[in-house]
């Protein structure tokens, strides 16, 4: 551990208090986090987060590869999304080097990307809800998980690390069945929603677990520099698919929901409101999809960017994501930075959590919605 | 770390004072109104009275016994019924129940599973029949860890008393009629609860000397719920004693086989207080917070391996067991059942006196018991994989302000319907139940009477409730949220005030 990260004899302690250890050997930290309690009884006093545990260096490795080999690092950072990591990636380089990729590439990574995204919502309400101690929800939203993960393999021909994009569009067109397998899945999965909604959302129970839990309000959030459902719970619309349109997404019809107060229940509906946006999404994606190419004519076999510097968003399921590239003319980017939505978010679990209780700092952990392959890099 | 229990007694005192003391004001001045209106109130029921009807005589019961049996081997009377038969008996029952629990364990996983949309352990034996005893197996050959630092002697303890608390409950659950209960003792379900609760010092001994957090902070949560829901569960179990007019489990059946009425009818609302109680007593989900898997990781147990692992497990599921072995012979007629005698009549025919007759009756008590015992596990299991968990303050929030409560309230209500309800030359006014010499008689007026008074006493509860938890109540969401933030307030300036002292 370096020198620099909390330890306990950086903290005063009152009499009354104690340390806690949470992680990064802990159940229900998503991961490696280490979260560092102050708590008096049960009453969280204080909150450090230690992270790193996962840091692998991505943003110097990039430095030394060719930039098609990068795009398998942006899986790697939120491996639960890795389809919304691909795609900032990619768009990035291909606004760096000028290139028209085809609108049927484009419907299709819209598709992709909001299959992912109800994806890595289903894996947060999983977790969210095992914490809070709801053991079977988990099972369910594994289920259907499940058949977009068959989707994107039998298309991609990988489940959780796709390498989904080539820079220019994709490598091949879409499976015959994609259509077929995509439109079942879409009747099947409204009913889904309201069979959690039914389990969670009136259950008194769920209801003192996360109402009134971690309230943020819009100007906190505004402050920390929070973005994505967390952000929108609190109140703010604030949406880069709708703020700085990337893609095809100006051509689709969707709404951004917003919460009232930010406590964890309105993070709760949001993400469940967002589940059924990205389903009007793909609908409306399918029946426009245009025919033609899935690579953009002109890309040469060797990537060399002219020499320039461009920043890039997108929202991710976690929130913007954003990747800084610049480019010295070389086969290989001179410097790529991330914008890590999760990294962002995890800054405000202290503000959330002091004066809840222990238990509430689980709830919390999931509410915000972290992955700590992104948190590290 | 030592203080780690800091506030715990101070915001169950909070939770408790309006609670507690309101109801039982209410319940003084009632019991002072009846002493002073006493004489007043029994010749108007003189007046009123009404003959009830004849009450029937008492249900059969088998008068031989395998002490018999025994003897004619050649051991003295005494001997083969205090020595000879009831070890048999526990060794039976003990071998019996540690597969039950065995199995109880795979049945949860089929359950979970069945709920989960998914098959559960399929792979050893049929059906993975033979999980239980893999799972066994495996722990047996686990290194027994004891962690560096942690009380070595009080570590290695502490899950012998758990389940020694456990096991030695057995012998006084009536599983059967006659000789299918190991003993019957006159203040069996005081003996119950009092030696269930000291199950409790293996779980607060475990978490001490584990020399871990998670583990002391998982033994104070288990030491705080079990004596809080006690409360609740002991006054729920007044309720029924009142129509039992017995502790012994065997005269508790039997009271309900005479009244010819399960005891939950006269009594739902201490069904459902003791239900939920024995939930949070057993450590069941949503009361699962002492092993709360995300927060404590597992809690109390969370240094333990191997075997000493299983121990406290086993003596988890024993004491579901138990628990709904009381529920079921408190409320729902233990081995009883209605046209259980009939049945066993064409198998045995009608003489109480034969062996055969005592034979298949036992066994057929013990099947009853056993079905019921199993169906009320099952809903145990059902209310696990369905709720989410409640939150420790919450918790003592659910046992102090609103099941004692209710408790209170019930015993006030059904003792004052009891006694109207009683003959006038017994004590009572209307006349409607009997005390005679084979227990308590209730007609269909009685039980009308007290359906009646039940209702009443949901709504009195319902009242209660509502005053005595204002913000909880609600299912306003703003007003949950105001209320939640309050709550944080108040915590945070609890903390600050002790940091500036």
């Amino acid at each position: 551990m370096s020198s620099d990260a909390p330890n306990a004899s950086e903290h005063v302690f009152e009499h009354t208090e104690m340390l806690l250890n949470m992680g990064p050997q802990h159940p229900s930290t998503h991961g490696v986090l280490r979260v560092l309690l102050k708590l008096d009884g049960e009453t969280v006093v204080d909150l450090d987060c230690d992270i790193g545990y996962l840091h692998r260096g991505v943003e110097k490795i990039c430095e030394h590869d060719t930039y098609p080999m990068i795009t398998p690092y942006f899986d790697r950072l939120d491996y639960v999304a890795a389809i919304n990591g691909d795609l900032v990636y990619v768009e990035a380089v291909e606004r760096l080097m000028g290139v028209e990729v085809p609108r049927k590439a484009q419907y299709l990574r819209v598709i992709l990307a909001e299959l992912q995204r109800i994806t890595s919502h289903l894996l947060w309400l999983a977790t969210h809800a095992l914490d809070i101690g709801a053991a079977t929800i988990f099972l369910y939203t594994f289920r259907e998980r499940e058949e977009i993960l068959k989707i994107i393999e039998n298309f991609i021909g990988a489940r959780l690390t796709t390498h989904a994009f080539r820079i220019g569009g994709f490598e091949w067109d879409a499976n015959p069945e994609f259509e077929r397998d995509v439109r079942a899945f879409l009747d099947m999965f409204p009913g889904r929603i309201d069979e959690y909604e039914t389990i969670l959302s009136e259950n008194r129970i769920w209801l003192a677990r996360t109402v009134g839990i971690g309230v943020l309000s819009a100007e906190n959030a505004i402050d920390i520099g929070l973005t994505g459902p967390v952000l929108r719970a609190s109140g703010v619309k604030y949406d880069v698919r709708r703020a700085a349109p990337y893609s095809t997404y100006p051509e689709f019809d969707f709404e951004i929901p917003i919460g009232e107060t930010g406590d964890t229940y309105d993070r709760y509906l949001v993400r469940m409101q967002e589940m059924r946006q990205s389903i009007r999404i793909v609908q409306q994606a399918l029946d426009g999809l245009p025919e033609g190419d899935v690579m953009a004519a002109r890309v040469p076999r060797v990537i060399k960017p002219p020499a320039g510097e461009v920043f890039h968003t997108n929202e991710s399921p976690k929130g913007e994501i954003g990747v800084y590239l610049v480019s010295d003319g070389t086969n290989t980017p001179y410097r790529l930075r991330v914008r890590p939505p999760c990294f962002v978010n995890l800054q405000a679990l202290k503000q959330l959590a002091i004066g809840h209780l222990m238990a509430d700092v689980v709830a919390l952990i999931g509410t915000v919605d972290i992955v700590l392959g992104e948190v590290d890099r | 770390m030592n203080r780690a229990w800091g506030n715990f007694a101070q915001r169950r005192k909070g939770a408790t004072v309006s609670s507690i003391v309101r109801p039982g004001l209410v319940s003084f001045a009632v019991s002072l109104f009846l002493c002073v209106f006493d004489a007043p109130l029994r010749e108007v029921a003189a007046q009123t009275q009404t003959q009830a009807p004849p009450p029937p005589p008492s249900p059969v019961v088998p008068t031989w016994s395998p002490v018999e049996l025994i003897e004619s081997l050649g051991v003295s009377h005494g001997f083969a019924e205090y020595v000879v038969l009831p070890a048999i008996q526990f060794a039976v029952l003990l071998a019996a129940i540690l597969t039950a629990v065995a199995y109880l364990v795979y049945l949860e996983r089929k359950v979970a599973a069945f709920i989960q949309a998914r098959l559960g352990p399929m792979r050893v034996g049929p059906v993975g029949l033979l999980q239980p005893l893999a799972d066994g197996l495996k722990l047996l050959a686990k290194e027994d860890l004891v962690p560096q630092g942690a009380d070595r002697l009080v570590f290695l303890f502490a899950p012998v008393i758990a389940i020694t608390a456990a096991l030695g409950l057995l012998v006084l659950v009536p599983f059967g009629a006659a000789w299918g209960t190991v003993t019957d003792i006159n203040i069996g379900l005081l003996f119950l609860l009092a030696v269930a609760s000291v199950g409790v010092f293996g779980i607060v001994l475990a978490g001490w000397a584990s020399n871990s957090k998670y583990a002391l902070m998982g033994a104070m949560r288990s030491s705080a719920q079990l004596v809080s829901y006690e409360v609740a569960v002991g006054m729920a179990l007044i309720g029924p004693l009142l129509f039992a007019r017995s502790l012994s489990m065997q005269e508790i059946v039997e009271a309900q086989r005479f009244t010819g009425l399960w005891f939950v009818v006269l009594q739902p609302l201490a069904f459902a207080i003791y239900f939920i109680g024995s939930l949070a007593e057993t450590n069941r989900a949503p009361f699962d917070l002492p092993e709360a898997e995300s927060e404590l990781v597992a809690g109390f147990h969370v240094e333990y391996s191997g075997f000493r692992w299983a121990i406290f497990f086993m003596a988890e599921y024993t004491n579901i067991i138990i628990t709904s072995a009381i529920a079921v012979t408190v409320f729902l007629g233990g081995w009883s059942f209605p046209g259980l005698e009939t049945a066993v009549s064409w198998i045995a025919g009608t003489d109480p006196s034969t062996p055969l007759y005592s034979v298949v009756f036992t066994l057929a008590t013990l099947g009853v018991f056993t079905v019921k015992v199993a169906l009320l596990i099952y809903v145990v299991m059902w209310i696990r994989w369905t709720l989410p968990r409640y939150r420790y303050d919450q918790l003592m929030d659910l046992g102090w302000k609103w099941l004692i409560p209710v408790s209170l309230a019930n015993i006030l209500i059904t003792a004052l319907a009891f006694l109207l309800a009683m003959r006038p030359d017994q004590g009572g006014v209307f006349g409607l139940l009997e005390v005679t010499k084979n227990g308590l008689w209730i007609g269909w007026t009685g039980t009308a009477w007290f359906i009646a008074v039940n209702i009443a006493t949901f709504t009195v509860a319902a009242w209660l409730l509502k005053k005595l938890n204002r913000t909880s109540w609600t299912t306003d969401i703003d007003a949950l949220r105001r209320a939640e933030a309050q709550k944080r307030a108040g915590r945070l300036a609890t903390a600050t005030e002790r940091g500036a002292r």
